[in-house]
């Protein structure tokens, strides 16, 4: 979705704000929030569920808020949907909370859960999947982004829509975040790493000799004819009008 | 709306109060988390070791074990490039958000740096948690469309023109960090010492490593 997170080449957000000695946390609701976020990704909303849910928080609130808000509302967006939690149990668990600061929640323990989570920490949780298909497109590779607005989720940033770029490397195929994020199944396929020339992505005002380099799911690409499109189709054009 | 009744002028364009209060947010973590608790799906201890895992085990000071090997055996520098998840396995380091990593090595010829537009992909195993301006929009936004100038008057950092700028945005599963130069003086330095070179802006690509010449002179 064109959403306020897609914020790549965006202007007028001012300088970038860094802090000397940055604790890992800044809050103890923070802690709490990451740390239920990793016991829930997975068992109750997939990777894909967790981005969307943070996309369609509305853009003003999305930009003016801290990270781990944005975990936050995405737990609380993804549990209610999904029926984990209902709406007026929340409501009323928060206000509780609000009447009395003091108030904590439950100590329960779980030794074994515990230690599972911290295995899928040190092992980690690959969204990788073998599938049957060789990949469509090889290193060298001339390939153009599709052009797409999809009001679902989606990992191809406005920036680099329509865009020519040349593979650099084929990585192995990956549940598809598109289809995932919407119940609609884990699509698996190639995805590839995209060299775009700077010029490509921001026109005249690119800086000179740089290039992005964007990890695109096979469906976000389709093979370019040419070499620099654009450019050559306005030839053509005149060309044509030459005669 | 009483929003827009109270204001004078025309209506605002969005009616609701961003962001949450401090005190709210803290009602509405603690409401979430008693009523996973409540249902057994969460339990206290899992919420607990993740936090101290990542405030205490899991951070900088592991990538930059890896680059300090990196820098003194060249065959192990040659597996990272060609393989980080598997370079960085040899070493024990490896899990969550690190299941694909991809170094990329920093060279007189060309400079890498690596963000995440969309979110804040970031490859936990060797960085640990993502500081803040990583993830705000303001270092998102800009270090894509204007790496040089923006590493320049943001990060005191010059890259030359005639060095190729390479942006990584990390889009997908896979997750980038830099394996910067080894800087100049540190010939002789033990891998420990090394490793105290490497900092997390020098793997994010925002910084070089840091100069021993001038710590030793200190």
């Amino acid at each position: 979705m064109n959403g306020g997170h897609d914020v790549g080449g965006m202007h007028g957000l001012g300088p970038i704000i860094r802090e000397t000695n940055e604790p890992i946390f800044h809050t103890e609701w923070e802690r709490r929030v990451f740390g239920l976020q990793l016991s829930t990704l997975g068992p109750l909303f997939n990777p894909d569920e967790m981005r969307h849910g943070i996309e369609r928080m509305h853009p003003v609130h999305y930009l003016a808020s801290r990270y781990y808000e944005h975990w936050l509302c995405t737990m609380e967006t993804n549990f209610l949907e999904k029926g984990i939690i209902a709406r007026e149990e929340y409501g009323a668990r928060i206000r509780q909370f609000l009447e009395d600061p003091s108030q904590r929640p439950p100590h329960v323990e779980n030794p074994e859960r515990a230690e599972h989570l911290m295995e899928a920490v040190r092992r980690g949780d690959s969204t990788s999947a073998s599938i049957a298909e060789r990949p469509r497109f090889k290193p060298g590779d001339r390939v153009l982004t599709r052009t797409i607005s999809p009001k679902g989720h989606t990992r191809l940033p406005r920036y680099a829509r329509g865009k020519r770029g040349e593979i650099v490397r084929v990585h192995g195929a990956f549940v598809f975040p598109d289809t995932s994020a919407h119940g609609l199944g884990p699509n698996p396929q190639y995805v590839y790493t995209v060299r775009f020339a700077g010029e490509e992505l921001w026109g005249r005002d690119a800086e000179p000799n740089s290039t992005v380099h964007l990890d695109c799911w096979e469906d976000y690409l389709e093979a370019a004819r040419g070499t620099r499109a654009p450019r050559v189709s306005k030839q053509r054009l005149s060309v044509k009008g030459a005669k | 709306m009483s929003t827009t009744a109270q204001h004078r002028g025309s209506p605002l364009p969005v009616g609701e109060q961003y962001p949450l209060d401090e005190r709210e947010l803290e009602a509405r973590a603690r409401a979430l988390e008693s009523l996973l608790i409540e249902k057994g799906l969460v339990s206290s201890d899992m919420i607990e070791k993740a936090v101290h895992a990542y405030e205490n085990d899991i951070g900088p000071m592991l990538g930059a074990r890896v680059v300090a090997r990196a820098w003194t055996d060249p065959q192990f520098k040659q597996r990272l490039l060609d393989n980080a998840t598997a370079a960085c396995a040899e070493m024990d380091i490896g899990g969550m958000q690190g299941e694909h990593m991809v170094c990329v090595e920093n060279t007189a010829r060309v400079h890498n740096v690596v963000c995440c537009t969309l979110c804040s992909c970031y490859p936990w195993p060797v960085l640990g948690l993502p500081p803040t301006w990583y993830k705000h929009p303001q270092y998102r936004a800009k270090i894509v469309a204007d790496p040089r100038r923006t590493l320049r008057e943001e990060f005191g950092l010059a890259i030359p023109g005639n060095v190729e700028l390479r942006v990584w945005d990390s889009s997908a599963e896979i997750r980038y960090w830099v394996l910067p130069e080894r800087p100049a003086g540190s010939e002789g330095m033990s891998e420990g010492e090394l490793a105290g070179l490497v900092t997390r802006e020098s793997m994010i690509g925002v910084a070089k490593a840091k100069s021993p010449i001038g710590s030793r002179e200190q």
